[in-house]
C-alpha cells in the first residue's frame, strides 16, 4: 500500500530530533561557523539521543533497534535543518558503524561496535574523497595491496571528518580496481593526519587530509573479511543521506526567506506580495517536497535490500541542484541583507554548494 | 508506514491499463492526431470494456496510475474515453447523495456516456470569478444564459451520448464569487447548443467545444449542493470554495496525465539509445557523465519528482486529508516537467524527434495542455504561493 505517513515511532524520533535542532543547534550555529568549533556539550547531548548507537545489536552492547535507512533519512533532514556541520559531526561515527554493522565480519562487529555503545560520543570516520579533479568513488587512486597477512595502503584522502579525534577510520581503497574498505586504527604507522582543512562552508566541522604511506593493516581489517563489502550499497546509503541533508538545508533557507519576505516592506507592501518573490518561494517549496519524497523512495528501496543505484543517484544529483538553487534564492530574496553575516542565509548558501562534493561524508 | 509498494491487485490493474494502452491506443494514436474531428468509434467501444476493471476514472492511487498508463498510450484518446470526467468529479465533490445517484448512474450503463465541465468563457479563463453566464430562478426552474468555451468532451457529453455538463453560472453578478454556482445540464435539454469544435495544438482526439446556453431551462434540483446554500450572501464564498475543492481532486489526475505523456517520451528516448548501444551509467560521478547522460538523468528525475508529488496528493485525497496545497504542487510540477521532458526528447532525438513518422513530436504537443488546463502552471503556482505564505488573494494577486 502506497503511503506517505511515517510510523508513530519514526514520528516520535523526528519530533525529538527537531526539538533538539531547534533548542540546541539553532542557538549556536552561527557562532560555531565563525569559530570553527562545536561545543562538546552539544555533541554529547546529541549522542544521548542514541541516533548512532540505537541500531547496534544487543550482543555488541547496543539497543538492538531496527536498522532503517528510511528512519535515518528522516533524522538526517532534521539535523541538517538545525545545522549541516553539526549534523555531519553528530552522525560521523555512522560512517564507520553502519558499514561494519551491515557488512562487517562477526569478529569486526564484536571488536568495534561496543566502542559506540557508551555514554560518551566516540569519534570514528571514513575516508573516501581524494584531493584531485575527476574523483570517482569507484576508481580510487588510493590502493590496497595484499602482502601476506597484511594489506598495504597507499594514497591521499581529504574531507575526512573528525579524522584527528577518531579511534578508527574506515579507509576506502582500490584493490585490484575494486573499491573495498579497510579499518585503520588510530596511530597505525604510515597513517598521517594532516592539518585541519579550510573550506567554504561547514566550517564548524573539523575535516582533514590524510596520507597513507605504506600503511599496513592486518588482513582481518578488510571490511567484510574475505567477502569484502558491497560498496555500491554503501555509496547509495550515503547518497540518500546527503540528499536528505540537502533537503534540510534548503528548508532552513526557504523558511527564513519566506518569513523575511512576509515582513520586509517595499513600495508599501511586503515583498512576498509580489509574484517575483512569491513564485521563487513557491517553486522552492515544491522542489523541497519533491526531493524529500524521492529520497524517501530510494531509502525505502535500500531498506528492502533492492538495488537503488538509479534512484539514489538521481535524487542525489537532483538534490545537489535543488539545494543550490534554494539557498541561492534565500540570499537573493534578502537582497543586500542576505549578503551580510547578520543573517544566516549566506551560511546555508555556502553549505548548499558543498553537496556536490560531499560524497561519502554522511551515511544513514 | 512510508511505503511505495503497490498491492498485487493494484499492480494488476495498472498492468491491464498499460496493456490496453499498448494494444488499443498506440496503434491509432497518429491516425486520430491527423484526423482531428473523426470519432474513434471502435476505440470508444473497446474502452467500454474497461469498466469491469474499475473504469477509466476513479479515486485513489491505482486509479491515478492507470491514468498515467492511458496517457502513456495517448492523452487525447484517454480524454475521449467514456466516463464522468470533470463534470462527474464536480457532481461527486459538490452534489448531495441524491444528486450523485441521479446524475452519475448513467455512467454505469451499457451505452458510452461522457461528463463535461463548463467554466471558461471567451473573456475569462483563470479568473473564474469573473464569469458572466447567468442562472435566473423562475419558479421551479433555472434559466441559463451565456457562452462557455474550451469545454472538454462537451460534444460527446451533450450530442453523442446521454451525458451531462456541469455549468458554472452566477445567480447574482454583484455578489462575485459568492454568486457562482454549479448547475447540471443534461444532454437533450432545449436551449443548449454545441458550437465551434476547436482545432488544437495537441490532444486532438479529445473534443473541445463551445456551448451556447440560450434560455436553457433546467429543473430547480439541478443546482449542485444542498438547497440551503441557495440564498445569496456576499460574504459567503462557501460555494465557490467548494468549486475550487473539485480541483483538489482533479489536479492530481491532470498531473498523472502529464506524467504519462512524459514517460512515453522518456521511454522512447531510452529505447532508442539502447538500440544504439548507449546505456545510462547512473552511478557515475557528475563530471564523468556525458552531456547526453546528464540530460536523460535530468529528464528522469523531473519525471520522478513530479510522480512523487502526484502520488502524495492522490494518496492524501484517498485518506480524506485536505490536499489543496499538495494537489496544486503536483499540478505545477507535472505540467512543467512533462513540457520540459517532451521538448528535450524531441531535441535529443533530432530528426527522429521532429518527424511525424514517430510519436515524439506529438507527445510534445500533447504534453503542453497539462501546463494549461485545470489551472495554468502560473495559477497553480499562485495557489501554492498563497498557501505557503498564508496570504489571501488580496495580499498576493
Amino acid at each position: 500500500m502506497i503511503s506517505f505517513s511515517p510510523t508513530e515511532e519514526q514520528q516520535m524520533i523526528v519530533n525529538m530530533v527537531k526539538q533538539f535542532a531547534t533548542d540546541e543547534m539553532r542557538k549556536v550555529y552561527r557562532e560555531c561557523d565563525e569559530s570553527g568549533e562545536i561545543p562538546q556539550r552539544l555533541i554529547e547531548t546529541a549522542w544521548g539521543l542514541g541516533l548512532v548507537s540505537s541500531c547496534i545489536p544487543e550482543a555488541c552492547g547496543g539497543a538492538g533497534g531496527e536498522r532503517s535507512v528510511l528512519t535515518g533519512v528522516l533524522i538526517a533532514e532534521e539535523l541538517a535543518w538545525g545545522d549541516l556541520a553539526m549534523a555531519m559531526h553528530i552522525l560521523c561515527p555512522s560512517l564507520f558503524v553502519l558499514p561494519i554493522l551491515e557488512m562487517g565480519t562477526e569478529e569486526q562487529k564484536r571488536k568495534y561496535l561496543p566502542m559506540f555503545c557508551g555514554a560518551k560520543f566516540t569519534a570514528a570516520t571514513a575516508a573516501l574523497i581524494e584531493p584531485k579533479f575527476n574523483f570517482d568513488p569507484n576508481a580510487l587512486a588510493t590502493t590496497a595491496r595484499k602482502d601476506g597477512n597484511t594489506y598495504i595502503l597507499n594514497g591521499e584522502k581529504c574531507y575526512v571528518p573528525l579524522a584527528a579525534e577518531s579511534e578508527v577510520i574506515l579507509v576506502y581503497a582500490a584493490e585490484n580496481g575494486q573499491t573495498q574498505g579497510f579499518i585503520v586504527e588510530k596511530g597505525t604507522p604510515g597513517l598521517e593526519i594532516k592539518e585541519r582543512e579550510k573550506n567554504m562552508g561547514i566550517k564548524a566541522l573539523a575535516t582533514y587530509e590524510l596520507v597513507l604511506k605504506d600503511c599496513r593493516v592486518p588482513k582481518e581489517n578488510r571490511l567484510g573479511g574475505d567477502k569484502g563489502c558491497d560498496f555500491n550499497r554503501l555509496l547509495n546509503c550515503s547518497r540518500v543521506a546527503l540528499a536528505a541533508m540537502a533537503v534540510g538545508v534548503a528548508k532552513a533557507s526557504y523558511e527564513y526567506a519566506r518569513e523575511y519576505a512576509k515582513t520586509r516592506v517595499a513600495f508599501g507592501e511586503p515583498i512576498a506580495s509580489r509574484q517575483a518573490i512569491a513564485f521563487m518561494l513557491a517553486e522552492t517549496a515544491i522542489e523541497i517536497d519533491a526531493t524529500r519524497l524521492m529520497a524517501w523512495e530510494a531509502a525505502w528501496m535500500l531498506d528492502k535490500k533492492m538495488d537503488a543505484t538509479r534512484e539514489a543517484s538521481l535524487v542525489k544529483l537532483y538534490a545537489d541542484d535543488m539545494v543550490m538553487t534554494a539557498t541561492d534564492r534565500g540570499v537573493q530574496i534578502l537582497g543586500g541583507h542576505g549578503y551580510i553575516r547578520d543573517h544566516p542565509v549566506e551560511l546555508w548558501f555556502r553549505n548548499g554548494r558543498g553537496f556536490a562534493t560531499f560524497d561519502g561524508m554522511a551515511m544513514v | 508506514m512510508i511505503d511505495f509498494e503497490l498491492s498485487p491487485e493494484e499492480k494488476a490493474a495498472i498492468e491491464a491499463a498499460h496493456k490496453f494502452a499498448e494494444e488499443f491506443m498506440r496503434p491509432i494514436s497518429r491516425y486520430y492526431d491527423e484526423h482531428e474531428h473523426e470519432e474513434p468509434e471502435e476505440f470508444i467501444q473497446k474502452s467500454m470494456g474497461l469498466r469491469s476493471q474499475g473504469g477509466v476514472f476513479g479515486l485513489g492511487v491505482a486509479a491515478a496510475l492507470r491514468v498515467e498508463e492511458f496517457c502513456w498510450g495517448d492523452a487525447g484518446l484517454m480524454l475521449a474515453m467514456p466516463g464522468p470526467g470533470l463534470g462527474g468529479a464536480a457532481v461527486f465533490a459538490s452534489g448531495t447523495r441524491e444528486q450523485i445517484e441521479r446524475f452519475l448512474k448513467r455512467f454505469g450503463e451499457d451505452k458510452p456516456c461522457w461528463g463535461a465541465m463548463a467554466m471558461t468563457e471567451p473573456h475569462c479563463g483563470s479568473d473564474t470569478a469573473a464569469i458572466s453566464t447567468t442562472a435566473v430562478r423562475e419558479n421551479n426552474e433555472w434559466v441559463i444564459n451565456g457562452e462557455k468555451i474550451f469545454v472538454t468532451a462537451g460534444k460527446r457529453a451533450m450530442e453523442k451520448s446521454n451525458g451531462l455538463t456541469v455549468v458554472w453560472a452566477t445567480v447574482d453578478k454583484s455578489a462575485g464569487r459568492a454568486g457562482m454556482k454549479p448547475f447540471v445540464v443534461e444532454a437533450g435539454t432545449p436551449g443548449v447548443k454545441v458550437e465551434k469544435q476547436e482545432k488544437k495544438l495537441g490532444i486532438r482526439a479529445s473534443d473541445t467545444v463551445t456551448l451556447v446556453f440560450d434560455n436553457c431551462r433546467i429543473p430547480f434540483e439541478n443546482i449542485l449542493g444542498s438547497p440551503e446554500v441557495r440564498k445569496v450572501d456576499k460574504t459567503d464564498t462557501a460555494g465557490f470554495k467548494k468549486a475550487m475543492a473539485t480541483f483538489d481532486a482533479t489536479r492530481p489526475i491532470i498531473a498523472a496525465m502529464a506524467i504519462g505523456v512524459a514517460r512515453a517520451a522518456l521511454d522512447f528516448v531510452k529505447e532508442t539509445l539502447e538500440k544504439e548501444g548507449i546505456k545510462i551509467r547512473y552511478g557515475l560521478p557528475r563530471q564523468k557523465l556525458t552531456a547526453l547522460e546528464r540530460d536523460v538523468m535530468e529528464m528522469e528525475s523531473q519525471y520522478k519528482a513530479a510522480k512523487m508529488l502526484m502520488l502524495r496528493a492522490v494518496w492524501m485525497m484517498s485518506q480524506f486529508k485536505p490536499n489543496n496545497l499538495e494537489s496544486s504542487m503536483a499540478k505545477v510540477k507535472a505540467g512543467l516537467a512533462a513540457t520540459k521532458i517532451t521538448q528535450k526528447a524531441v531535441e535529443i532525438l533530432g530528426p527522429l524527434g521532429y518527424s511525424r513518422k514517430y510519436l515524439v513530436e506529438k507527445w510534445m504537443r500533447d504534453a503542453k495542455i497539462n501546463d494549461i488546463f485545470e489551472g495554468t502552471g502560473q495559477i497553480n503556482m499562485l495557489v501554492v504561493a498563497r498557501r505557503i505564505l498564508d496570504f489571501t488573494r488580496e495580499q498576493l494577486k
